[in-house]
């Protein structure tokens, strides 16, 4: 890749924001370059998700300035933030499906939000459903489908308008280990043809297995940001980490097995901790 | 705004919450009626007063028995130039006493045992409007061979007030009905967006525009508000169709004018009633969007 020009996608230039007297965010630079794959980590509370709200100028930074492919997000009018958005797909925890159209009409619905014609619909959606595995399921609504599989949909729906930006927010925390794997493959798989990823996460195993980016924010502030594992710490904070998905015998079903399993992996001292949370779920 | 796109958009919302969309559409319906209600008396009372205005608007100035015919004439050419004057008419003592008989119908017969005709010559003046006729009085007064004037100025002031109140007092009821109804359908409208939160929320996160993502809302919002005005106008139309059957004749006799006709009122009402229906639902799903729409 060295001939390729490294050229920016998010650039966050000493940014602060402040919720009243809270810290969103404070003195933030952070630099991520087209076609990287970053996992962005850290405890609940710890300015994730300010990060990812200022990225989609869903709130104004108090300071500093953020530029996303070129575009000055500070300087942006309430006019423009749709222009921004549309260069940007975003996939959430739980879908965000709507559950009364069919998998080819929530996709669809994205183009049509962006004013595409019905041709582009038409080849675009089938297409998109092919690449995301779920060729096949075009005409089910989302709660005829699997967890994994709705979150194929989302995938299928945020890359339509081949955005430079994936953002995906915690994609695998609704998921079991063995289909989060699936979605992984995936996102790597997009993020192969060119497209940026920006993915948050808890999930340890999935960090450390893949040796991306790590960003780690606590408290507002970056602490981390280099190649390699998810951390010492457990940035898992109040959710659970998750089980090791390359963990083959490891499923949600056979849950008794993926106790034992689990607690292997998280080491002694976490043991108890990650007992607990597994039978939450359960 | 995509048109055809919204109004597709606004059809499916409808059919896919038809339960809502009935609810939301019988609410406003009853909002309507009771407008319809105030409209219908609104109308008539403006009828009523209208026509006790053409009866009291007359002044009729008797004249001294030696004012010849001519010289009536000249101080008709007179009357004439004054301002409010619609008409000016001489009338004989002979036509006054035909009036008087008709008047008096069947017991005319009385009349014939006056022998000579007792009643002046006199001229009658149309006024365009009660106010006028008051100014005129004083300076008619002043003119040669006037002998009395006749005018209901007590009537035609009590009148002039109380028909003024009846008109603020129905524009106060019709504002205030207004805004009722943009917040019924503003409250309508927020649970259907409520319902949509979600779609509103992924639009926005796609890059949806405020137009586009409004679009759909503002067209449901107008579907809604023009159905459920239309249906009032009808309901409203058919009551007062009834109330005419039943009370039309006694109140002619009692009050001494008629009702309104129901067809020239369903006219006014669909024309009024779906104006104000599609301004209610935009105005209402303008309002209850912005929430949604500021972030």
């Amino acid at each position: 890749m060295g001939i390729i020009k490294v050229i920016g996608m998010i650039k966050f230039e000493n940014v602060t924001k402040y919720y009243n007297e809270n810290v969103g965010l404070e003195h933030a630079t952070i630099h991520i370059e087209k076609g990287d794959f970053v996992f962005l980590v850290g405890p609940s509370g710890a300015g994730k998700s300010t990060f990812i709200k200022l990225i989609m100028k869903e709130i104004n930074a108090d300071e500093g300035r953020i530029v996303v492919d070129g575009q000055d997000v500070t300087r942006l009018s309430s006019r423009e933030i749709p222009k921004l958005r549309r260069k940007i797909g975003i996939v959430f925890q739980d879908f965000r499906l709507l559950p009364k159209k069919t998998v080819y009409e929530n996709v669809a619905f994205a183009l049509e939000t962006v004013h595409r014609g019905k041709r582009v619909i038409r080849t675009r959606v089938p297409a998109a459903l092919e690449m995301v595995g779920i060729g096949d399921k075009a005409k089910k609504y989302p709660d005829e489908l699997s967890a994994g599989e709705q979150q194929r949909v989302a995938i299928a729906r945020a890359i339509i308008n081949n955005p430079s930006l994936l953002i995906a927010d915690e994609p695998t925390g609704n998921l079991d280990p063995e289909t989060a794997k699936g979605i992984m493959d995936l996102l790597l798989e997009i993020n192969e043809t060119g497209t940026t990823v920006v993915m948050v996460t808890h999930a340890r195993d999935i960090v450390d297995k893949l040796q991306k980016r790590v960003i780690a924010i606590e408290a507002g502030h970056i602490v981390r940001d280099e190649y390699g594992d998810y951390g010492y710490r457990d940035y898992g904070g109040l959710e659970s980490p998750q089980g090791s998905i390359f963990d083959e015998k490891f499923t949600r079903k056979a849950a008794p097995a993926a106790q034992h399993v689990q607690a292997r992996l998280d080491g002694e001292t976490k043991q108890t901790d990650s007992t607990e949370k597994a039978e939450d779920r359960a | 705004m995509r048109i055809g796109y919204s109004i597709k958009q606004a059809l499916i919302q409808i059919w896919r919450n038809k339960g809502m969309a009935f609810a939301a559409t019988l609410a406003i319906t009853a909002m309507m009626l009771i407008l319809g209600v105030f409209f219908v008396i609104i109308v008539n009372i403006d009828l009523f007063t209208e026509m006790l205005q053409s009866n009291y608007n007359e002044v009729e100035l008797f004249l001294k028995d030696e004012v010849t015919p001519e010289e009536a004439e000249t101080m008709i050419g007179t009357l004439e130039t004054y301002g409010g004057v619609r008409e000016a008419k001489f009338r004989t003592k002979e036509e006054a006493m035909d009036i008087m008989r008709q008047r008096w119908g069947e017991n005319s017969y009385l009349l014939d045992s006056l022998g000579e005709n007792p009643l002046p010559n006199s001229i009658v003046l149309s006024m365009d409007s009660m106010e006028s006729a008051n100014n005129l009085t004083e300076k008619v007064k002043a003119l040669e061979g006037v002998e009395d004037i006749k005018y209901y100025k007590e009537t035609v002031e009590k009148l002039g007030r109380v028909s003024n109140a009846l008109r603020i007092t129905s524009i106060a009821i019709i504002a205030f009905l207004l805004i009722v109804s943009i917040i019924i359908v503003s409250n309508t409208i927020k649970l259907t967006v409520m319902a949509r939160a979600k779609e509103i929320e992924i639009m926005k996160y796609i890059g949806g525009t405020n137009w586009f993502i409004r679009g759909p809302f503002l067209v449901e919002g107008i579907i809604l508000g023009t159905v459920a005005s239309a249906v009032a106008a009808l309901v409203t139309y058919l009551i007062y169709r009834e109330v005419i059957v039943l009370v039309g004749r006694s109140f002619m006799t009692i009050m001494g004018s008629p009702l309104v006709p129901a067809e020239y009122m369903l006219n006014n009402l669909l024309i009024i009633f779906i104006a104000l229906g599609v301004s209610i639902g935009a105005c209402g799903s303008i309002i209850s969007m912005r929430k949604f729409l500021n972030r």
